[in-house]
This record gives C-alpha cells, structure tokens and sequence, in this order.
C-alpha cells in the first residue's frame, strides 16, 4: 500500500474535493480547513492530493525547494545545481511539534563535531512551494499557531535565535483539518484559510456500501483497484494544469467584483480578505470550468467555503453559518 | 442462530482477532481496572513495547540519545518506538493527552501494526480519547467478569502463523459488506471506518477458524467485537429497525436481491441481536454519556497547570530535556558537583563530568487569571425591586476580586438589548464608576445579555483565562434576542443560550432578585448547570457571603 488511496476514488465529499482542486490551480487562494467528523476521508483526502498534484522543478538539494539557482538561499549546503523534478511537497506538521522542529534551528550536530554554525531547516523551509497539512488543526499549541500565522502572512520565514540571523521563503497552502467538537479555532488562523469545508459522514446506505467497496478493493485488490482510478486521477491533474495556464487571461467583469463585494457587506465579514478570496475562487472555479469569463454562477459555487468561516460566530445558530452564507447567498444574488 | 458468546470467549476471540490480523485490526480497547483478570488478558497479547500517556517525543519519534551522547563526547541519536513495527500497549490510556492521541493516530493511519490502549477509567467520563477509540478495531470490558468466569488464554503460535497464512485467501460472503455497512448505519454509527474494522475482524476471524469463506456466525461475532460499543442500538421491539431505519431506506435492494441471495445475506436484524446480547445495556449509557462529557471540555485553557515555559518557578526536579523542556541549568550543576572528583578519569582533566542522572529540568505552575462577568439585569422590574441591592452587592465582591486581583467584567441589561458596561479589568474605581451610574427601566433582553456574557466568555477564555459568570436577574426576559417584545421567544432564547453556557463548561451562577423565587429562573439555573440562590430580602453583605460560597472561595 506505497501509494495512497486515489483522489478521484473518494466517494463523494464534493464540497472537500472541489476546494482542495481550486488550491492546486490557484494557491493564492490560501488553504483549505476541513472540519467534521471522524472518519469521513479528510486525512486520506490530504494524502490523496498529494499524489495528484503536478510535478514541480527544483534545485536539486535545496532545502526550500527553489525552482532556480539563484535563488538558493546562502545557508544552505552546497547544491550541484541541476534541476530535478520532485512531487509537489505536502509537509506535515505534527501536533505538539516543537519550535525548533518547525522553524528550524542551530544544527546541533555540526555545532558539535564540527564547531560550525549551521542553520537545520525546518518543517516550513521543507513546505515552501508545497502544502503544509496539520490534522487536529484546532489543538495545536497556542504558540506554534502565532508562528504559523505571522509566516502564513508573510511568506517568509524569520529565525532570529542562537546567534543565527536567517530568512528563506515560506510560501505554502495551509491545510488543516479537526474535529469542531474538540475545540474551536482562534478567528484569527480561521482566517487565514482561503476556504473551509465542512464534511460529515454520508447519511445514505448506497453511498457508504460505495464507500466500503472501494476501500475494501483499494486493500485487498490494489493493483487493479489502483489501474482503474489512476486515468482518472491523470486526466484531473491535467485540468489543473490546463486552468493554471488558462487562470492569467481569464476575465472578470465588474458586476462580479460588485456582487463579491455586495455578499460580503450583506453577511457582515470583518476584513476585505473575504471579498479577495472570494473572487480568487471563483476566478480558479471558472477556469477549472474552462469559462471565459467569471460569472455570478461561479461566484456562487465557491461563496459558501470562501465565506462561511469568516462569519461572526453566533452560539445560537445550530444550523452552522453554512447555511447562514446559503440564505443570504440566494437573497444577495437571486 | 448460535448462541452469543459468552463475555470470557469474546475476549478469547478478539485476542486470537487480534494475534491473527494486527495491522488490519489496528488495535484494542481494553477497558479493565488492573485486576488478575486483566493480567489473563494481557499475558496472552502479541508481544509489545510498553508506553505511557507522559511519554515524550524523543521517545517516540527518536532523537537525541543524551545518555550515549554524553559519555561518548559525540552526538548519538536514538530510533523511536514508533519507527520500530512492533505493538505499543498504552498504558493508563484514560489519560492519554490530545497530543499524545493525535500522534498515536497518525501513526496508526500510516504505518503502526496497533495499538493495545489499557482504558482504567473509573467513571464514565474517563476514556479514551475518540481519535482512538475510532480507529482501535477490538473493544473488551472486563469490568463485569467474574474472576471465576475466566480461564487461562494459550493462543499457540503454530495456529497463529497457520491462520496468517490464511489470511490472504480468505473471503467473505458478497452481502457481508452491505449488511455490515446497513447494520452500521441502523446504529447510527457515524465513522466509515467502524464497517472496514468489522470487515477486517471477520476476515482475521475465519481465518483464524480456518474457514474459507466467513461463516453466518463468524460475521456476527465480529461485528460484536467490533461495533457493539460504538453506537446506539435500534428498540428490541421494532424488528425490522435495520430495515428502516437508515434514512433514505433501500428499497430496490431489499425487494430485488433478497429473495435470491437469501442464503448469502445475514438479516441484518440477526446481526443487530447479536451485538445486542453482547453488552450490557447499561455499558452503552455509560460509554455515551462519557463520550458527551468529553467532547463538550476540548482542550481549553483551564485553571491552574503545571508548565516548564512561564509562571511561578517550582523546584527542578530530574529528568530528561526534549518536548520543549528547559534544563535548569544551575540545578544541574549543583548536582553534578559533588562527583566531579570521583567521575575524573585522570587526575588533571578539567572538562566537566555530567551525567545523565545529574541533569535538572525547570518547572512552573501557572494559575489562569479568573475574570467574574457580571450580567445585571437593569430593567425596569428589577429596578423597581433590588437593582440598588445588587449594586451593593457586586461592590462587596469587587473589593474581594480586587484582593485576589481577579478581573471583572460589567454587562448591564435593559430596555432593548445589553451593553457591555465594562471590558474585563482590574479597575476597581472604574468599575465602581459604571456600576453607579448605572440607570434602570425598561424591557428585559435576559437572551441578550446572556449572549453577550457567552460572547465574552469565550473571549477571556482563548486569552487564557477561566470566566465565571454571575447572572443577577429577577427572571422576567420579555425581550427577544432579535429585539422584539415576545416572551414566549425570549424565553426559550434565553433556555438556548444556557445550554451553551452548559456545552463550554462555563461555570456561572443565577441570582434571582425578583420579590418571589421565579420558577423559570430554576429552571435556567438548571439548564446551565449552576447554582441557583433565590434571595428574597436579602442585603448586600448576605448576597455577597452567598455568592463567594457558591464560587468557592
């Protein structure tokens, strides 16, 4: 079982699946949360990305994956300069890791035998360019979580500590996932997800029998389960490549902006984050489409995940603020 | 139908389950106090590595090994357990921490063979962690089985390989899978994985009993093993339940497949029985209620707790650094100096002899600061009766939260909606400034003020803080939360709000000012799980006595 579970064999889980692929065509849009319940595939969806996505180039040995040579950073050890292709990284960050682990640190080893001293990358130098997938989002430590903030942000990491004084670039898709029940998230790293899904376990009997069967044939009878699926799987990965190449000359017109802008004042999100992720969305969503132009139709596809997590939390409104987001969606934009 | 199988033969049969298929199985869940009956069932375990829920990372994952690093003068690293493809028993597992369970998951999902967790939980709501008890297979309670009930378990390792072996060419019948998933879904079991376990127990399981394809009975005692304590079971009384029970029903199936495959399909009712017989009914109460229990804390910043990163210093006291432990590195000193003279190896070195013994590791305790948010309520009845009483009385406490420098935090309510008078400080002259001039009249927004209180709850409470709430009212909400003067509405808001409090673990108080004791106010009281003190004629000194007994202190 070297390969995982294919991203095209997940039965159902629409909502999961679509805002995973718009990351992968566009990863401005900035991440993807998943909140719901246990054993509904959201880890083995995460892992699945990771096999789908396209290639990337990069210098081969740098530790932040730099696509050209220059842009090696200086601390690095020495790299032969040639460029090789490696899958996209999908890095994942462990509850309770600690700050070294994450930002790096003092290379104890050489500081030791050889009395040098040397900058040991860290789990984000090895997410740049790539995903970097936290499960349990919402119990991670309050101190890892400001550290992932203020680089999120930037897209740059700064290690100021142990006499070292390094930046490199951080640029990667946060993905998160966690069980709501188990703690809420601070508003502010919600907010730094671009869109947030929330899943829940299949309530028909056909779909979860579906579910059971691919499982059941991806365990028991890999080879053919996987030569199935992997067409599938090539032939999506090849309409994220054809919408990354379709996304800069796609157009928007300005009744669009203005309707991203009406939906945003009309559910009362804090912030013009909303409205730039909204529209980054459905910029990535019509391109997966192969449209021309954005329209209403697609804004309205993607306004749920884009804006439901940026709502004011209301503990009265047991249907969730996805539904919240769905009402004034159809009276904002009929 | 056979019989079910006795409490002692489940546990022989999920043990020989679990010798047979253990990386497909991924686990048990054993729930026993230590006991010699528990000792019966641990013996005959596959053979495992021991851990337990203060485990650090450097243990599990690996890392610097500081006892070889130091005598050897060179950076010597260590491979963690979890690297290693052996069984981990938990040990003490009712106290696993999120992180620890997260990590262990993780590790299941990836890689890990299992994990046997060792649940002692003595009341209902210590258990095991749901990240675990989702993916662990096999679950057993021993609690209810007589010493006398119980034999020696001898699983022969000949038979275990030979049932291996088997493994791979095992089948199961072609309904198992719909059946399983249909009986899963009749008990409202939510996780996807519970029916792959199941599958993957009864596969293990007629392998075990060297069937070739799992038999009826084969498929019913795995599903008792484990889906029995998973979920809630449909009434006896409605024999078809399974049928109908999952929403949208299944009509094409049911009435086209099942008259020729009768011989292939288990009714699902069948299965249900037997995972009824399977546990005490009671069992399942109790493992719910722990599961509500749980998962309404989280992970909160609560009182005080011990760290090794801020606070007021402790003694150090030994052991090993890793997992953002500091060294104290004076107290490591001190005890390393003793030995110096005898730990030289020549008489002229100077270096430094630390041991691994010698090493002191820095600790704090931490005490969250409490913030008492008082909801008032100023509305024109309260008014009428004791409004300047309480005033009287939240002054008394203010003085006390000042000696003990809590925060204190004002909420006033009246005419539409409540009003923040006060963000949680320490300001006692400012606080008694606002709560002078407080004014009163008006409708009462209880449902307001309330959701304002929440509100702010939950804010102090991500910034580290423990709230307690104090809510003065004399109970007569008119006041919607949307605004609009409908009683019937207020009321049932304000009932949803105090579950809330309830559901956050919010720990409040309910003072009813009113003349008479309100009866709705009780039942307020009741529904945010807090004291409720009636306080007919009472001055401000008594209030105050009362209040600080019911927050006690």
């Amino acid at each position: 079982m070297s390969q995982p579970f294919p991203f095209s064999a997940i039965v159902g889980q629409e909502a999961m699946k679509q805002a995973m692929v718009l990351t992968a065509i566009d990863p401005g849009i900035g991440g993807v949360l998943v909140f719901g319940d246990r054993g509904t595939g959201k880890s083995t969806a995460v892992r699945a990305l990771a096999a789908l996505l396209p290639e990337i180039t990069a210098v081969e040995g740098c530790p932040v994956n730099s696509a050209r040579i220059e842009d090696v950073p200086v601390w690095a050890p020495p790299v032969s300069g040639k460029l090789v292709k490696r899958p996209t990284p999908v890095i994942d960050l462990p509850l309770g890791a600690t700050e070294d682990r994450v930002v790096g640190a003092l290379d104890i080893e050489r500081a030791l035998t050889r009395g040098e001293k040397a900058f040991e990358a860290g789990l984000l130098a090895r997410a740049n360019r790539g995903y970097l997938y936290i499960d349990e989002v919402n119990l991670l430590e309050d101190h890892i979580v400001d550290l992932l903030l203020d680089v999120a942000q930037s897209g740059e990491n700064v290690v100021e500590r142990e006499g070292l004084s390094i930046r490199h670039p951080a640029r990667f898709v946060l993905v998160g996932s966690g069980n709501p029940e188990e703690g809420e998230l601070r508003p502010q790293l919600l907010d730094r997800f671009g869109l947030s899904v929330e899943v829940s376990s299949p309530r028909d009997v056909e779909t979860r029998v579906e579910v059971m069967r691919r499982r059941d044939a991806y365990e028991h009878d890999n080879d053919a389960f996987m030569k199935k699926w992997r067409a599938k799987d090539s032939s999506l990965r090849k309409s994220i490549l054809a919408a990354r190449a379709a996304l800069p000359a796609l157009k928007t017109p300005g009744v669009v902006l203005h309707d991203c802008a009406a939906l945003c004042i009309a559910l009362g999100s804090d912030g013009l984050r909303g409205e730039l992720t909204l529209l980054r969305a459905a910029r990535a969503q019509a391109a997966f489409e192969g449209a021309q132009t954005v329209t209403r139709v697609h804004l309205k596809t993607v306004a749920t995940s884009a804006l439901s997590h940026r709502l004011r939390r209301d503990p009265l409104d047991e249907a969730g603020s996805g539904s919240r987001v769905a009402r004034i969606l159809a009276e904002i934009l009929p | 139908m056979t019989d079910p199988l006795t409490p002692w033969e489940r546990a022989e049969t999920a043990l020989a389950v679990l010798a047979t298929d253990p990386s497909g199985i991924k686990g048990l869940w054993l729930r026993a106090r230590a006991s010699s009956i528990r000792d019966r069932v641990t013996q005959a375990l596959p053979p495992h590595r021991r851990i337990h829920p203060g485990i650090d990372d450097t243990s599990l994952f690996g890392g610097v090994d500081l006892a070889a690093t130091l005598s050897a003068g060179h950076l010597i690293r260590s491979a963690g357990l979890l690297a290693q493809p052996s069984p981990l028993l938990l040990a003490m597992a009712e106290r696993c921490p999120p992180g620890l369970s997260a990590r262990l998951a993780r590790w299941l999902d990836d890689a890990g063979p299992c994990l046997i967790a060792l649940d002692e939980g003595a009341e209902p709501e210590e258990t095991l962690p749901s990240a675990l008890t989702d993916r662990l297979g096999l679950f057993l309670d021993l609690t209810d089985i007589p010493y006398s009930h119980s034999v020696s378990i001898q699983l022969n390792p000949a038979e275990i390989t030979a049932a291996q072996a088997r493994l791979a060419t095992t089948k199961l019948p072609k309904k198992a899978l719909e059946s399983i998933t249909t009986v899963a879904a009749a008990m409202g079991i939510a996780s996807l994985r519970a029916p792959l376990l199941t599958l993957a127990a009864a596969r293990a399981l007629a392998a075990w009993r060297a069937e070739e394809t799992a038999s009826d009975d084969t498929l019913r005692h795995a599903a008792e093993l484990t889906l029995a304590h998973r979920g809630d079971l449909p009434e006896t009384a409605e024999q078809d339940a399974p049928q109908e029970a999952p929403p949208p029903p299944d009509p094409a199936e049911t009435d086209s497949e099942q008259p020729q495959s009768q011989d292939e399909r288990i009714p699902d009712d069948i299965l249900l029985e037997a995972i009824r017989a399977a546990l005490p009914a009671d069992l399942l109460a109790r493992l719910n209620a722990g599961r509500a229990a749980k998962s309404a804390k989280g992970s909160g910043t609560g009182a005080a707790r011990k760290g090794n990163h801020r606070g007021r210093p402790l003694p150090s006291r030994p052991g090993t650094p890793g997992s953002g432990k500091r060294i104290d590195l004076v107290a490591t000193l001190r005890s390393a100096a003793p030995w110096q003279p005898l730990r030289r190896r020549t008489p002229d070195a100077t270096r430094l002899e630390i041991r691994q013994s010698d090493l002191r590791l820095k600790r704090y305790v931490e005490t969250s600061d409490r913030v008492l948010i008082f909801a008032v309520d100023a509305s024109g009845s309260s008014a009428l009766s004791r409004l300047a009483e309480a005033k009287g009385a939240i002054e008394l406490l203010l003085a006390a939260a000042y000696a003990r420098r809590d925060h204190v935090a004002l909420i006033a309510f009246r005419g539409q909606q409540a009003e923040l008078l006060l963000p949680p400080t320490r300001s006692l002259v400012q606080t008694k400034r606002r709560l002078a001039g407080l004014p009163g009249g008006g409708g009462t927004p209880l449902a307001s003020g309330l959701k304002m209180a929440f509100e702010l709850a939950g804010q102090t409470q991500s910034r580290g803080m423990t709230p307690t709430i104090a809510l003065l009212t004399d109970g007569r909400g008119n006041i919607a939360l949307d605004g609009t003067p409908n009683r019937e509405m207020a009321e049932a808001d304000a009932l949803r709000l105090a579950r809330a409090f309830r559901n956050l673990g919010i720990p409040g108080l309910v003072i009813d000012i009113a003349n008479r004791p309100q009866p709705g106010l009780r039942l307020l009281a009741a529904a945010m799980d807090a004291p409720y003190l009636p306080l007919p004629r009472a001055d401000a000194q008594r209030l105050s006595g009362v209040l600080q007994a019911a927050l006690g202190d």
